[in-house]
């Protein structure tokens, strides 16, 4: 059965080996600087590899995004699945963690030696600020839809003021506005799919 | 140390299901849990830290392993991992085995439309949580926005070297 699947989902495209399915996530996971995986992983897996086409990733990439985790490591184990069941997941997920992993890490032990170091910290305070307007930018590239709707400005406002300002746990936040906000989008009878009457 | 080490699991672990939308939108939570609740770290190690992370390639948090490894060592590192993205691994795995049974209900569509805002509001949380501890004077504040202009708008330039740059003038403004 799972096979049957497997051959469904792959349809035409060329079977990849677990090996080269290894070697391609470790080099995204290498060369992914700067956030943005999903270009990346497009660059890959689309263009370069052909192991999916268009529509295929933006499938994977809609499942990756609804559920929780990173995005990165999501597609790593839809796609590494996708192509070659578990043990392609498992090392789609492997090559995509280890070299950023590995970097962190040694990051960290120099950082955890040196926290003392006046331009240790210098620099990580300009690297703070930095990453605080890098992280700004993506958050308003993602949410520029959202933040033009009235109804989902609302959302947005209530949960940043829900978080932020009131600190309520991210649970609550998740089982009340979360509900709320499915249910404003509710399927309406006689509409096609979910769009909100115009 | 024992109760130590379960805790950095359960931590990110937590974390991990509650990751819904990535990385950014657990951030207030992350820094709730481990500065104000559990005491692993202070504002500015987070902060330190969370820097230290943009700098890797590959997923954007991996800089939870700093955190355990701060508090257990390379065990604390390890769980810390493992708790943070493999719950969500192996949910990601299920769930999308699963989600082609959903194909064409339209609570699909529901779901997705009504998460995003959620999801979107989460992000700005988390850059306000960072934000927090990043930026403490207009000196900062200053960088935070000039990054946020190259980023939004010099599309060409990868987003790391505005960090990498950032970690220079932090430097050469302490000269």
């Amino acid at each position: 059965m799972t096979k049957v699947r497997e051959a469904d989902r792959s349809g035409a495209a060329p079977r990849a080996s677990l090996p080269e399915i290894f070697w391609a996530f470790l080099v995204i996971g290498a060369t992914s600087f700067g956030g943005g995986v999903v270009a990346y992983l497009r660059n890959v897996l689309v263009i370069g590899r052909g192991w999916l086409d268009e529509e295929q990733f933006l499938s994977a990439l809609e499942i990756a995004q609804a559920l929780p985790g990173l995005n990165a490591t999501n597609m790593s184990v839809i796609v590494g699945d996708r192509l070659r069941g578990p043990p392609g997941a498992a090392l789609a997920f492997i090559g995509m963690t280890a070299p950023g992993a590995a970097l962190v890490m040694a990051l960290g032990v120099l950082y955890a030696s040196n926290a003392e170091n006046p331009y240790v910290n210098a620099g990580l305070i300009g690297v703070g600020a930095a990453a605080v307007g890098m992280l700004s930018a993506v958050t308003f590239q993602i949410g520029r839809k959202q933040l033009a709707a009235p109804i989902d400005l609302a959302i947005i406002l209530v949960t940043v003021t829900m978080v932020s300002f009131f600190h309520i746990s991210l649970v609550i936040v998740l089982l009340t506005v979360g509900p709320l906000a499915v249910l404003i989008y509710r399927p309406r009878p006689g509409g096609v799919g979910a769009q909100p009457p115009e | 140390m024992q109760d130590q080490n379960l805790g950095v699991f359960g931590v990110f672990a937590l974390l991990s299901v509650l990751a819904v939308g990535g990385g950014s939108a657990v951030l207030p939570e992350m820094k709730t849990l481990v500065v104000e609740t559990h005491h692993w770290l202070n504002d500015d190690q987070f902060r330190d830290i969370y820097g230290l992370g943009q700098m890797a390639p590959g997923p954007n948090m991996l800089m939870v392993i700093v955190i355990g490894y701060h508090v257990t060592g390379f065990l604390g590192a390890f769980l810390a991992f493992f708790g943070f993205f493999v719950p969500a691994g192996l949910i990601s795995f299920i769930g999308s085995r699963l989600w082609d049974h959903f194909e064409g209900s339209p609570w699909r569509r529901a779901l997705q439309d009504g998460m995003a805002p959620l999801v979107v509001g989460l992000m700005i949380a988390g850059v306000i949580a960072i934000a927090r501890t990043a930026i403490n004077d207009w000196a900062t504040l200053a960088l935070a926005v000039g990054v946020f202009l190259g980023v939004a708008f010099a599309k060409r330039v990868n987003p790391s070297l505005f960090i990498l740059a950032g970690g220079l003038i932090g430097l050469a403004a302490l000269r």
